[in-house]
């Protein structure tokens, strides 16, 4: 496919798209998990994103995306210093994908035809700067789970193996999906998620009907489809280009400060993380909403995707932890 | 009105539609163990290229074609299977790994590929992933069908490329879109892929035929090809009953001006359902059901991994000498040799000098998946408190086991038979849906309850997982395996299983619920050489506490 289906033409899935777009905002949220069924456009909204998402500087041919030349890891070998632009890549990171993949390894090429001990990057290295997309992140096996966890708190890729001794950075953002019917995640890996959405499949027929329509437009009509959309897309991208620039000058008043502490205590949740995600997403989400200064309002609209899944799981809790936020917050933020 | 396709007619137009537009229907679920009828199929199928569930990533996407490499003294890359976009042949599919099915997924989610997944699932539970399963556009099960109903299939190549030609302009009557889209949900189809899929197989069913507009005929028979085999579990089969009246009414809508009032083209949804309805094989939506959950226990984490030597989480290689069932690690040795080649290097040309120092043996670790068995005792009086103790002990596991991936099992025994309430699973979220409502009361068929963990624990091991069986009863077992009434014969049944366990050597743990220690039930410890507890009051932080400790965490 040339061209992925676009952002603005998903029906629905406001939480999805909405936890997206602030993770453009500002990065240092650290990723979105989406949960739900299959078949609800989990893959085609992280797909479009990477359409979305604004270009970046790098310099040409580096492995890791580096933004000035003197970051270009000592390891490529050769001088690089052309700058170029080019997308935000968002890297898939496959089920099963191997540990040589994910990380990197000497590279194979090299060695058997110039008989070189060269490092050949991994996924890890693809996705700095940009996203690393995992698809059924809830049956990805333990030990790429454990690479990731390392990697996703230091920002940084430590290859020791095989006679190498390589280090890169690799920052991104991580987004996983899945069903939660076909396993529970680790709560050390749900944790590095900043944000967390369930979707549903929309629930009337209408909602459903128009998803159909403009997927059948997008096969069979695509030009037309595409010319149509392509604008809405453009001005997503201006208001997140805008609001990205907005952020660094918005006025915290110390009550929002003191709101986003009240409601990680009374929610119980483990450790800072989530006063700090919380205040972030706010931050995004007042930035993204043109905002001047943020207020209780923009952290109840970003409270549950940020904690729902930092609380304790109490397994006797019939309702879900995310009807508990809802809860909590009507009661400590009234 | 026409009647539903009979098995074969099915079979006819689903090739058929393969063959007009592979990339629209995006493939098929063949169902059916390997017979005569399913060659039939296959033969009519244009394929060449086959996958199976082992396949690694250098054939399927490419990569360095080592012999190549080697013989010719510089890099030769060898093209993936799936690089091309022509149709594809899984076999075995309902051993495909939830790995390799992501891939393929992603795979199909590209324009144009075409995958024909060939599913000899014996059991319900084994079957294909669910992401897979999702995607392909058409399903055919061969189970049922008879050899003497059946043909050999010959598509004429010129209808198939005049379909082909006018597939672009076939129409699609007002309202089409959304009588498959209310119709899926009715059924309780939650994603949306699958109308998509049935519009797209209408369309090629249409062209194939020589409509001009797909017909209401033409639109049924993709709706049985395409929806009938994704209805959702057996409780969303009654919602979905219930469903089929809200939605029906809502093309009939007033404000909706999309849809023609008069025109004998409009589709009445519940005709379409009907339709759907009635090309579901009985017990289809049960076997599906089961197979889902199944399906997930098999495709979370390393529970898949199966015993042997040869598999398992690969670990660092080590320097060695193959021989004596050690496989040497090619790729290992290579890089091994590779850094001094230069120097070892002689004139007589770019030959790859290999040292012994330089092999490397595979090695793996295996991690197997434990999963706990509970048969519980459902019957009589005493069985509502007993059973909310031992739903309470089974979340309480699973919400402590995800850092361990144990998985569990709940088979509830009552009446004449035992009924599997929970097939192996490690979510809380389905564990909690499916134990809402736990029946109780009737007789005790002890044996019977054995005999299904028995079953359960064979297939958990099966799929390289380790079961323990908990049985929680109070022992008086009155229900032979037959299902009569006697109490000497279920006794006798219950201990011929018991021995049966023991023989497979599956550890087990016997709890004893009963108010006073039951002798049967030591003896039936005994015999399963199992530890017996009696726990008169069992409640389930107790039960969990000694679980675990019977299970060695």
């Amino acid at each position: 496919m040339s061209q992925p289906f676009p952002f603005s033409a998903i029906v629905g899935q406001e939480a999805m798209k909405q936890a997206m777009v602030l993770t453009a905002i500002d990065p240092g949220i650290g990723g979105v998990l989406v949960f739900g069924d299959r078949g609800t456009g989990k893959s085609t909204a992280v797909r479009a994103l990477a359409a979305l998402l604004p270009e970046i500087m790098a310099v040409e041919g580096c492995p890791v995306n580096s933004a000035r030349p003197e970051d270009v890891p000592d390891w490529v070998g050769v001088k690089l210093s052309k700058m170029i632009k080019r997308p935000t890549p968002v890297i898939d990171l496959p089920l099963g994908a191997t540990e040589d993949r994910v990380v990197g390894a000497l590279d194979i090429e090299r060695a058997l035809t110039r008989g070189e001990k060269a490092f050949e990057p991994g996924l890890l290295a693809r996705a700095n700067r940009g996203y690393l997309y995992i698809d059924e992140v809830n049956l990805l096996e333990d030990h790429i789970v454990d690479l990731l966890l390392d990697v996703a708190q230091s920002g940084e890729n430590v290859v020791e193996r095989e006679g190498l001794s390589i280090r890169h950075p690799a920052r991104f953002v991580l987004v996983g999906s899945g069903n939660p019917e076909e396993g529970e995640l680790r709560p050390q890996l749900l944790d590095r998620f900043g944000l967390s959405v369930e979707v549903v499949s929309p629930r009337d027929v209408e909602t459903r009907v128009e998803v159909m329509r403009r997927r059948d437009a997008y096969e069979n009509d695509n030009a037309a489809f595409m010319k149509k959309w392509r604008v809405k897309d453009a001005g997503l991208r201006k208001a997140i280009l805008a609001a990205r620039a907005a952020v660094p000058l918005l006025k915290t008043p110390g009550a929002v400060l003191h709101d986003c502490a009240s409601l990680c205590i009374a929610l119980g949740s483990d450790g800072l993380r989530g006063e700090l995600t919380l205040l972030r997403a706010a931050r995004a989400q007042a930035a993204f909403e043109g905002a001047l200064v943020v207020t209780r309002g923009h952290l109840k609209t970003v409270a549950t995707s940020a904690l729902s899944h930092r609380l304790r799981r109490d397994p006797l809790d019939e309702a879900g932890s995310g009807s508990r936020v809802a809860r909590i917050l009507a009661e400590t933020l009234p | 009105m026409s009647e539903p396709l009979t098995p074969w007619d099915r079979a006819e137009a689903a090739l058929a539609v393969l063959a007009v537009d592979p990339a629209g229907a995006k493939g098929l679920w063949l169902r059916g163990r390997s017979s005569p009828v399913r060659d039939r199929v296959i033969a009519a199928l244009p394929l060449a290229r086959r996958v199976h569930p082992g396949i690694d990533d250098t054939a399927l996407f490419g990569g360095v074609d080592l012999a190549a490499t080697l013989a010719a003294g510089h890099l030769v890359r060898s093209a993936g299977l799936l690089a091309v976009s022509a149709p594809v042949v899984l076999t075995m599919a309902e051993r495909c790994p939830a790995g390799l099915s992501a891939r393929l997924s992603r795979w199909l989610d590209e324009r144009g590929p075409c995958l024909v997944a060939l599913d000899e699932g014996a059991e319900p539970e084994e079957t294909l992933p669910g992401a897979l399963a999702d995607r392909l556009g058409l399903f055919l099960d061969l189970g049922e069908v008879p050899w003497s109903e059946t043909g050999p299939v010959v598509l004429d190549p010129e209808q198939v490329g005049r379909a082909r030609l006018v597939l672009g302009l076939v129409r699609l009557p007002a309202g089409a879109l959304a009588s498959l889209t209310s119709v899926a949900y009715a059924m309780g189809i939650a994603s949306l892929r699958a109308p998509l899929l049935a519009l797209a197989v209408a369309r090629a069913l249409a062209a194939w035929r020589g409509e001009a507009e797909v017909s209401e005929e033409t639109l049924r028979h993709a709706a049985e090809l395409t929806l009938a085999h994704r209805g959702d579990l057996p409780e969303g089969a009654e919602e979905a009953e219930e469903e089929a009246e809200e939605p029906a009414p809502a093309p009939d809508d007033p404000g909706d001006d999309r849809q023609p009032q008069s025109q004998q083209d409009l589709l009445p949804d519940e005709i379409l359902l009907e339709a759907v309805r009635a090309s579901l094989p009985a017990g289809l939506l049960e076997q599906l059901a089961a197979g889902k959950a199944a399906r997930s226990a098999k495709g979370s984490g390393s529970g898949a991994v199966r015993k042997g030597n040869h598999r398992g989480r690969p670990m660092p290689s080590l320097p060695g000498v193959p021989g004596s069932g050690k496989r040497i690690d090619l790729v290992a040795t290579l890089r091994a040799a590779a850094p001094w080649q230069a120097l070892r290097r002689r004139s007589d040309g770019p030959r790859l000098e290999i040292r012994k120092s330089d092999l490397r043996l595979k090695r793996y670790q295996e991690s197997s998946d434990r999963v706990l068995i509970f048969a519980v005792d459902a019957s009589g009086s005493s069985a509502f408190a007993r059973l909310a103790e031992a739903k309470g002990a089974v979340e309480l596991l699973l919400a402590q086991a995800y850092a361990r991936r144990d998985h569990v099992a709940l088979i509830a025994f009552r009446g004449v038979k035992a009924d599997l309430i929970l097939p192996p699973t490690r979510s809380l979220v389905q564990t909690k849906r499916r134990l809402t409502a736990l029946p109780g009361g009737g007789g005790t068929p002890l044996a019977a309850g054995l005999k299904m963990a028995f079953e359960l624990a064979m297939q958990a091991r099966a799929r390289g997982m380790t079961p323990t069986v908990a049985l929680l009863t109070d022992g008086r077992g009155n229900i032979a395996l037959d299902g009569t009434a006697n109490r000497d014969m279920a006794e006798a049944d219950s201990l011929t299983v018991a021995r049966a366990l023991r023989a497979a050597g599956f550890p087990g743990l016997v709890i004893d619920i009963a108010n006073r220690p039951q002798p049967a039930l030591r003896r039936l410890a005994e015999v399963l050489d199992a530890p017996y507890l009696a726990l008169p009051r069992a409640d389930a932080g107790r039960l969990t506490a000694v679980l675990q400790a019977a299970m060695g965490a």
